[in-house]
Order: structure tokens, then C-alpha cells, then sequence
């Protein structure tokens, strides 16, 4: 895949080096010429110095041969011009968004980017799950937060400790997806027991959420 | 604008030399103006014998102030801040949101008129404008 990211910083040095690392070609556009000259050196892509709300450095950077774009500058109103400019003068169909304000997650979408996603969302949803329960390790909601993706580790107190996955009544919204024992994977069917220290991976339905941590957690809750 | 004497609501985004401008005149004919902007010390630029309006301190790229300025109930919202992502953001946010049945703004890259137009919001680039009308003068 061909990738636009426009923004600077760290953040987006360890994506482009994450989406290399996957054999994406990625360009960065940066306003900063110290930080194209930093970043050209420690990546193999290609670097273009501009203002990436700017029509013609966006052609520059051979934005009608990408596939996708990530706008992750720190200004709001920058990463909508940004990806508008990319889907309607230059088709790159998927555009992606980082938002300050997570009102805004919203509001993009509803203007027609393809994701629009926001930091302060993200921790603190994380923060709020992970000070009210200890033993879920990660949470992270997909889909535009329609859907939560949960790590939690089975502890020996738990209600569901050594039962087989078919004798649990989890509510029709939640999945037990995925079980790490001994650092395996294991896609789980009904026969399959949970153990204590279990990692398992849990997909729910925001609204049930907390009915289902609690059927797997019990009164530890 | 069509001067029949009805009274409109308008939500003037930026009160620089021409937010401020435009928000004097028209609440001197009498509608009803709201003007946004982040630094308090630009409403010195409104005059107190023209300008009976509303002034809100804060970012209008942050959802809750524009409610804050009823952005619901606009009849008209004029974008005039100096970053033209700025008012195009708001632009389409008033637009297509919260369907404020007249909604213009102000650039100053001609470069974005192409956009402008695919996401079809009125706007006035003020280089173009300036450039066609110093060229007639010639």
C-alpha cells in the first residue's frame, strides 16, 4: 500500500517505521525543514517539505498514486483540509484523521472522512477501565468505539476459572475471540477450558461491556 | 445581502479587521450578531456605538463553543478568521451539521477554491478578488 502521512514529530517517525517494517511505501509530508532533514535520514521513504493543506504539495508528493492518508498535524481544521483535498482532488479513498477535540470524531465522519480518531478518547478510556478493574491489561474500542476490544488475564477467583467456554453464559454481544497460554495462541472452541493466567481477548459491544466483565470476573469486580 | 427588514441571527467567526468590520455594520441594521473569537483583546476592535451584539471568548474549531453561540439557530454564519482551514472547517460544519441556511466564508489561498467549490460553501478569496480589481484600475 502507498501511504501519505502528513505531521511530524516522533509519532509519526515510529508509524512510517511500523508501516515500512510491513513493506508499506509511505511519503511524509513536514512543514519544518530541520525535521524533513531528520526524518529523511532515519527513513528510506520519501520526504516532501510543505504545508500538506497545500493543493500543490500534496501533488508533489504524489498524492493521486496513494491508496491512503493520514493526517496527523496538530490542528483539527489542517487534518480535515487535508484529507478533503486527498479524496476529492486526488481519489485516495481511505483518509484518516487525528482530531484534538473528540467531538470531532464525529463530525469528520459525518463530512465524509473515513476515520477520524482522537487521543484524549482513546486514554481515557483506557484510563477509566484500567483504574476500575486491575486485571484487564488492554482495552481498545474499533469501529469508531462501536465496539471494545478487551485483554484481560482469568485469575483463580474468577467465576469462570476452569470452566469450558460452552458452560459459560456470555450475553449474545460478547466473544471470547482469542486465549494466550504460554505465550500461544489459541483460537478457543466450546471444549476449550479456561486456566488461570489465561490472557484472553474479548470482544463486546460497548453497551454490554460491563455485563460481561462482570459474568467473567464475578464479585472480584 | 437582500436588505428586507427582517432581523437574522449571525454567527461572525474571528474578529479581526474584517470580522469586526462586518460584525459593526450589521448589528447596526439591526440583526442580531455573535462574534467568536480566542483572544479577548480582539473585541477591542468592535465599536461600542455600532456594535450591540454578543461576544464569545473561545476557540469556535471546538464543537461546544459554537453551541455555545447557538449555532442551531443561525440564519447566517460568516467564517473571517485568518486560517483559511479554520473557516473552511467551521464552513462545512455549520453547513452540513447544523444546516444554517446561509453560510460564507473568507480565504486568502486561491489554491483552495477548487475544494471550496467541490464541497460547494459560498466563499470570497480576497487575493483573487483584490488581484481581478487592481488589474481593472490599471
Amino acid at each position: 500500500m502507498n501511504i501519505i502521512i502528513v505531521g511530524g514529530g516522533k509519532f509519526v517517525y515510529f508509524v512510517a517505521k511500523n508501516f515500512q517494517s510491513k513493506g508499506h511505501q509511505v511519503t511524509i509530508i513536514n512543514k519544518s525543514l530541520d525535521e524533513c532533514t531528520w526524518l529523511s535520514r532515519k527513513l528510506k521513504g520519501i520526504v516532501v517539505h510543505g504545508d500538506g493543506t497545500d493543493p500543490v504539495i500534496l501533488k508533489d508528493a504524489k498524492a493521486s498514486q496513494m491508496d491512503a492518508i493520514l493526517a496527523v498535524t496538530p490542528h483539527d481544521q489542517d487534518n480535515l483540509i487535508i484529507c478533503q483535498i486527498a479524496q476529492l482532488n486526488f481519489q485516495i479513498s481511505k483518509t484518516l484523521a487525528y482530531v484534538n477535540d473528540p467531538d470531532n470524531e464525529e463530525i469528520f465522519r459525518k463530512l465524509g472522512i473515513t476515520a477520524a480518531f482522537s487521543t484524549t478518547h482513546m486514554i481515557s478510556n483506557v484510563i477509566e477501565q484500567r483504574t476500575a478493574y486491575d486485571d484487564i491489561v488492554g482495552l481498545s474500542s474499533v469501529a469508531g468505539g462501536k465496539v471494545n476490544v478487551t485483554e484481560l488475564i482469568i485469575s483463580k477467583d474468577f467465576p469462570v476459572c476452569d470452566k469450558r467456554l460452552d458452560e459459560i453464559q456470555l450475553s449474545d454481544n460478547g466473544l471470547i475471540a482469542c486465549i494466550i497460554r504460554d505465550d500461544k495462541q489459541i483460537i478457543p472452541h466450546g471444549t476449550t477450558i479456561l486456566k488461570e493466567g489465561d490472557n484472553i481477548i474479548l470482544i463486546s459491544l460497548p453497551e454490554n461491556h460491563g455485563e460481561i466483565i462482570k459474568t467473567l470476573m464475578g464479585d472480584s469486580v | 445581502m437582500e436588505t428586507n427588514q427582517k432581523s437574522l441571527y449571525i454567527i461572525i467567526i474571528g474578529c479581526g479587521r474584517l470580522g469586526s468590520l462586518l460584525a459593526n455594520m450589521l448589528s447596526k441594521e439591526g440583526h442580531s450578531t455573535v462574534i467568536i473569537d480566542n483572544n479577548i483583546h480582539s473585541f477591542d476592535a468592535l465599536n461600542s456605538t455600532e456594535f450591540s451584539g454578543f461576544q464569545i471568548e473561545g476557540d469556535a474549531t471546538e464543537l461546544s463553543v459554537l453551541k455555545e453561540a447557538k449555532i442551531d439557530k443561525a440564519d447566517i454564519l460568516i467564517g473571517a478568521t485568518h486560517d483559511d482551514n479554520i473557516n473552511i472547517m467551521i464552513g462545512q460544519i455549520a453547513k452540513r451539521v447544523f444546516t444554517v441556511p446561509n453560510v460564507l466564508i473568507r480565504i486568502l489561498d486561491q489554491n483552495k477554491e477548487p475544494l471550496l467549490q467541490k464541497i460547494d460553501i459560498k466563499y470570497v478569496c480576497t487575493t483573487t478578488e483584490i488581484a481581478s480589481k487592481i488589474i481593472e484600475l490599471i
